[in-house]
């Protein structure tokens, strides 16, 4: 089995560091006028990042500099719920997603018309807009008269539960409906990345007689690994600052159990006029967006990632 | 003979189960994609008010168009102002969708080609806007889009949605970017060509697809978004499509088969655009 492995890992091994050759070296220097170009082009990417992020971003820490905020805001008793609902609905909604949508676009790579045809119909709910979609999921979910409840009735003859009567059923719903949003966008940015992982591994890797599951494990999945990384990262990030699901879908119900923290600091700043403490609510957020974001940064630094 | 049969059924038998298992995958991915767009249709096509919600029915039992003549005419409550909304809807959309290709393409082109120790300053100060949750900066631009003059207009929302999608933008052109080759920008830098020229006649073309799968992500963003236009467009003229369905969200009394096919109408730009840009998209996912 070694040897027979040995023809994959010898162009897994030529690859990179035929890319390394190529674009270590060998680019003209720039000069002056030329540094003005590159500052000229990227000019106004920073003025609106400045304007509308950094800027924005810095207020928002000022506004919640004081110690005494966050001591209000840990008495606040919807705050630690809403904490434990984040959490849940960020690390559940994001890594089954991600999991799914790796796996999906595996299958989305076979080359059939019907399978073809499918991706198309797969992509659909990306392309509608969260709002609708989500008031869709709540009349869908909403009691023993909604959609799904209907269909479990008179189709299947089970009584379907209150969706939105229990804390854990709306939590759960809200976290089916952020994927069923997300899903097709991420299996497209995995699809995009095993098009790019050049045929021939592929090849190699089945004359050497590996099988479906260990393609998979032994080839594809570490070379997707550092995309893998990186989607999930920045699906964390967005899910923390994700509105739409918990306000539309659950709506908070039931009362106000199933909030996130973007609802709730939404909630204190606009509904109760407590911006400061609005802010101090996201900002508290930060202990875990940071390493995220630093690790993202550090990974999207390394060279060899494949999209 | 028989032994090769013999050896044949097993392998047969366990590509039939492969079939059947993707045949069944194939079903329940088509079921989960379309149910809730479904749910729309229903209560779309219900003529009456879409009491349906309410009445347990699981397909229309008489299907009218009742309602998109309702809503495309703008006579159904709440909906007087739809083409407008619309309107607005679709100018933040587009500009959000333009500006954002624009704005990353000149970054990314600039970070591929820069090579500096101000290089992955200028990539991370991007992903730094991700720091803190989306919804939270929506609090201090409140209170800058005074600042900026921009109060109560679309700029300050496209602005917005801009800074949340460039980054992104930035990160997927910058690795589409080192897969296309760069000797033709080499030789073409030898005979002269200008950072101007480059970017025009050679990184623009060669991007394409990534540049198309860029257009639809700003413009799915823009056309997400409720929360900006929510609290940074105030007046009656500035109300866009999200903002009025939100508020129809919240009276139980409104014609629901009206508001799912102004919903659905609604739905209809950005498929045009997936349709459009489909060449575009498949050449990056085969």
């Amino acid at each position: 089995m070694i040897d027979a492995m040995s023809s994959t890992q010898q162009i897994l091994v030529a690859r990179p560091a035929d890319d390394h050759r190529r674009q270590s070296g060998r680019r003209p220097s720039w000069r002056r006028a030329e540094l003005l170009w590159a500052a000229a082009f990227a000019a106004p990417y920073l003025t609106v990042l400045l304007g509308f992020g950094l800027y924005p971003a810095a207020v928002a820490l000022w506004m919640a500099r004081q110690p005494a905020l966050y001591a209000e805001l840990f008495a606040e008793p919807l705050y630690w719920p809403t904490v434990v609902n984040t959490l849940l609905f960020v690390g559940l909604a994001v890594n089954v997603k991600m999991f799914a949508a790796l796996l999906l676009s595996g299958f989305f790579m076979q080359r059939r018309w019907w399978i073809k045809g499918l991706l198309v119909i797969f992509v659909v709910p990306w392309f509608i807009a969260t709002v609708q979609a989500f008031i869709s999921f709540h009349w869908m979910l909403i009691g023993e008269y909604g959609l799904i409840d209907q269909v479990l009735l008179q189709l299947f003859g089970i009584d379907g539960p209150t969706w939105f009567n229990d804390r854990w059923l709306a939590l759960a719903c809200n976290i089916v409906a952020y994927s069923w949003k997300w899903l097709p966008f991420w299996t497209l940015i995995f699809l995009a990345g095993r098009r790019a992982i050049p045929s021939e591994i592929m090849d190699a890797a089945a004359v050497d007689g590996a099988d479906g599951v260990r393609r998979f494990t032994l080839v594809s999945f570490p070379l997707l690994a550092n995309l893998y990384l990186v989607c999930t990262l920045l699906a964390t990030v967005w899910g923390f600052g994700d509105f739409a699901t918990a306000y539309f879908v659950s709506g908070g119900t039931p009362v106000n159990t199933t909030n996130v923290v973007a609802t709730l600091s939404f909630r204190f700043a606009f509904d109760d006029a407590r911006p400061a403490i609005g802010v101090a609510a996201a900002v508290s957020a930060l202990p875990v967006l940071i390493p995220i974001c630093l690790v993202l940064m550090r990974r999207l630094q390394t060279r060899d990632m494949q999209l | 003979m028989t032994a090769s049969a013999a050896f044949a059924q097993p392998r047969r038998r366990r590509r039939l189960f492969v079939e059947a298992g993707s045949a069944l995958l194939g079903l329940v991915l088509f079921v989960w994609s379309l149910t809730p767009i479904y749910n729309m249709f229903l209560i779309a096509l219900d003529p009456e008010e879409g009491e349906i919600e309410f009445d347990g029915n699981i397909w229309p039992p008489n299907p009218s168009l009742d309602a998109f003549w309702d809503a495309l005419s703008q006579e159904a409550r709440y909906l007087e102002a739809f083409w407008l909304q619309f309107g607005n809807s679709l100018y933040i959309g587009l500009a959000t969708m333009l500006l954002t290709v624009v704005v990353a393409s000149l970054a990314s082109f600039a970070l591929g080609r820069l090579r500096s120790r101000l290089t992955p300053l200028l990539a991370n100060a991007g992903l730094a806007v991700y720091l803190l949750p989306a919804s939270c900066l929506i609090i201090p631009l409140y209170r800058i889009a005074h600042g900026y003059g921009l109060a109560d207009t679309k700029w300050a929302v496209i602005g917005a949605q801009v800074a949340f999608a460039a980054p992104f933008a930035v990160v997927i052109l910058q690795h589409y970017a080192r897969l296309v080759p760069t000797e033709l920008d080499e030789a073409a830098r030898l005979d002269g060509a200008s950072a101007g020229q480059l970017y025009r006649h050679i990184y623009l073309p060669l991007m394409m697809p990534a540049l198309a799968l860029v257009a639809a992500f700003a413009l799915v963003v823009a056309w997400n978004d409720y929360v900006y236009q929510f609290v940074l467009l105030t007046s009656w003229r500035n109300t866009t499509v999200s903002i009025m369905q939100a508020q129809l969200f919240t009276d139980t009394d409104a014609e629901w088969n009206a508001m799912m096919a102004a919903a659905i109408v609604y739905a209809l730009p950005p498929l045009a655009l997936f349709v459009a840009l489909q060449r575009y998209v498949t050449r990056l996912t085969g």
